[in-house]
């Protein structure tokens, strides 16, 4: 069963098009300048970037202008830009550790070893409406820079201890508390959903590669699932990092790494309650799930890390209670990816009317079925009560 | 209310409205101990899971001669205690203290405080999940039937099953109990060291659920019991000969944190009721 062309479509397209255009630019406004959406809506960048698995500000900036902040638009802009370019190679394997935070906190212990750093945080603002940034000018920009300028200058640290910081993860490593970093099949280079289908059972670096550009509010639903009730996470945050990391890729005649940029991101590590007895031979451990996107994007990464946590338990048979859809692999992978699930699901918005034809014929026959039904139905019981009635 | 700020909003940020609902809820579950009550959760300016719940029983039944105090697990200068603080005296101006023996209302994440509490006191928990039985039920209309008919199977089934697998009861906080001889209920995050003080004590509990939307309530002198098997019985987390690093207590519950010095740093347990602690410091100190 084909769908049918749109007929007469094309001066219709283009004047759909045109009213986009016009609706955007009609009230008069200034047109917004790429360098203040990717300075001042920073979250709607780094979204554009994650989800449109491209790290590219000022074109993320772009895309966010073009969709007029519809975030999942914005992303399918930059994925379909990325499908473009040639995969030049792939960047050497890069730790959270090397990444120079402007934010790392953890969940998990009081005091960590670096310390706790708060940094940009918008978790205790009080949520009240800020009228003051109604009326916001070009002097509002400079007392800006003084202040922060203050701010850099009262909290110098010391130096060369500031900026990267050990991990949660490597203290708990040493005592034991958590499982070793999984051992994956010696691969040349992770997995590429990019360039092979994903099947499953799929590798973990599929898996992680899928959710790092899925889209946010799916993974939050399915992970907020599984912890409040229609599954077994029980997380516990052991890190969450923001800030700067290296990107270095294998010098190609010399194979020495050469560091060839940074990328602003955001990693966190989620422990999982004592359920996860993995291995019957080994003592009990907490499992680790682990979570990464570009920019500042706490609750995609805090999102996947619970349900790759959630996933690597069901996979070893170690979950307990309700295991609910979040422990499932096939229907977390297959149905967070925003550009495939907005597409399909709007896709519904093309003409139909074959396949609705089909329905309605099947709908008549059904209908037949039914009368025919009720009239011998009608018949039997007519025949029952006059035999009664007798 | 101070005459200079904030005149859009009413005392305690609440409308009267929402707090007389909230004051019936709770009075309701006073009386039936241990029952999920269900209110109308209002929206707040901080975000769902951070501490709503609590925070709606405490704006409602805080008075302009209370006296405050706010702890995330244990601590009053956590980040959130700080900040749920701040939104609280902000809109009532009430006193605050983080001495227990001082407060007339504390509100809580994750603890009880280890100084016993009396009963011109009250202790507000927040509460993340609510209902025990969505380990096992969480379908929420099945759970209220299970436990309008006291049907506390599955919960066992899954107690049982938790012994075979690991050994133990494996609920670290949160632990289940029945209060009352009647319903089961959750006992927040707390570890299991504060689940006895729940039982027969002299202080008011008030549980609050924001996101779930739910209300419940421990009061004075209730008999409170944790699950357990004969052959496996409740047990806290305490070990003996631990103590804290600080004050050197041997009766509090501890956590562990990683405290700099010159050779790089080093891991060491304290009380996780930092004021206790402070107090206990500052009477060594006097004393010595």
């Amino acid at each position: 069963m084909g769908y049918v062309a749109v007929r007469g479509g094309s001066e219709a397209v283009a004047r759909a098009e045109e009213l986009v255009e016009c609706l955007r630019l009609l009230g008069g406004s200034t047109p917004l300048q790429l360098p203040q959406i990717r300075d001042q809506l920073r979250h709607a960048v780094s979204r554009a970037m994650h989800e449109g698995a491209l790290y590219a500000p000022l074109l993320a900036a772009l895309a966010v202008k073009q969709a007029e902040g519809d975030s999942i638009e914005a992303a399918f802009l930059l994925r379909a830009y990325r499908t473009t370019l040639p995969r030049v190679m792939a960047s050497l394997p890069v730790s959270g550790r090397e990444m120079f935070c402007l934010r790392r906190i953890s969940a998990s212990f009081k005091d960590i070893p670096g310390g706790q750093m708060l940094g940009p945080a918008t978790d205790y603002l009080i949520r009240l409406l800020q009228p003051a940034l109604a009326h916001e000018d070009v002097r509002a920009v400079i007392a800006a820079a003084e202040r922060y300028a203050a701010l850099v200058e009262a909290g110098k640290p010391q130096p060369g201890a500031w900026g990267r910081f050990p991990k949660v993860t490597e203290y708990m490593r040493q005592e034991q508390m958590i499982v070793d970093v999984p051992a994956e099949p010696a691969r040349e280079e992770p997995f590429d959903i990019t360039r092979e289908p994903l099947t499953f059972p799929c590798p973990r670096s599929a898996r992680l590669q899928a959710m790092a550009q899925a889209d946010t509010g799916s993974l939050m639903s399915l992970a907020y699932s599984s912890t409040r009730g229609y599954g077994d996470a029980h997380p516990t945050l052991v890190e969450l990092r923001y800030g700067y990391l290296p990107v270095h890729v294998a010098h190609p005649l010399t194979g020495e790494p050469v560091t060839i940029g940074e990328i602003e991101a955001t990693e966190a590590e989620i422990a999982s309650k004592a359920h996860s007895v993995t291995n019957h031979a080994e003592p009990p451990r907490f499992n680790v799930g682990y979570g990464f996107a570009f920019g500042q994007s706490e609750l995609k990464v805090m999102s996947m890390a619970i349900l790759d946590s959630v996933l690597t338990q069901a996979r070893i048979g170690s979950l307990a209670g309700e295991s609910g859809p979040a422990a499932n692999e096939e229907f977390v992978l297959l149905h967070t990816d925003g550009i495939e699930a907005s597409g399909f699901v709007a896709h519904y918005k093309l003409p139909h009317y074959v396949t609705f034809a089909a329905d309605l014929s099947v709908l008549d026959r059904a209908r037949d079925h039914h009368a025919q039904r009720q009239s011998r139905l009608g018949q039997l019981v007519d025949q029952a009560l006059t035999s009664d009635s007798r | 209310m101070s005459e200079t700020s904030d005149q859009l909003y009413n005392f305690a940020l609440l409308d009267e409205d929402a707090k007389r609902e909230i004051r019936r809820k709770l009075l309701k579950a006073v009386a039936i101990p241990g029952h999920l009550v269900p209110f109308a959760s209002r929206d707040l300016p901080i975000a769902r899971g951070w501490g709503t719940g609590g925070l709606q029983i405490t704006l409602s039944i805080i008075t302009p001669d209370d006296t405050l105090k706010v702890i995330d697990q244990g601590d009053d200068e956590s980040v959130n205690a700080v900040n749920l603080r701040r939104l609280i005296t902000r809109t009532t101006g009430v006193a605050t203290t983080t001495d227990t023996a001082a407060a007339t209302i504390i509100q809580t994440r994750h603890r009880i405080p280890e100084e016993p509490m009396r009963a011109d006191q009250i202790l507000v928990l927040q509460v993340p999940m609510a209902d025990p039985l969505r380990w096992v039920e969480p379908n929420l209309e099945r759970a209220t039937i299970m436990h309008s008919e006291a049907d506390y199977g599955k919960m066992w089934v899954y107690m049982y099953e938790s012994v075979v697998r690991a050994g133990d009861l494996r609920i670290a906080s949160q632990y289940p109990v029945i209060v009352n001889r009647r319903y089961l209920m959750d006992t927040t995050p707390i570890p299991r060291w504060d689940v006895p003080k729940l039982h027969m004590a002299d202080t008011l509990y008030l549980f609050g659920a924001g996101r779930e939307k739910r209300i419940y309530a421990v009061p004075p002198y209730t008999v409170v019991e944790p699950l357990q098997f004969e052959d496996y019985p409740f047990r806290t987390e305490y070990r003996p000969g631990q103590r804290c690093a600080r004050c050197g207590a041997d009766n509090t519950f501890l956590t562990e944190h990683f405290v700099s010095d010159s050779n790089g740093g080093r891991w060491e347990t304290t009380c996780s009721d930092a004021a206790y602690c402070a107090k206990r410091v500052a009477q060594m100190e006097a004393t010595a």
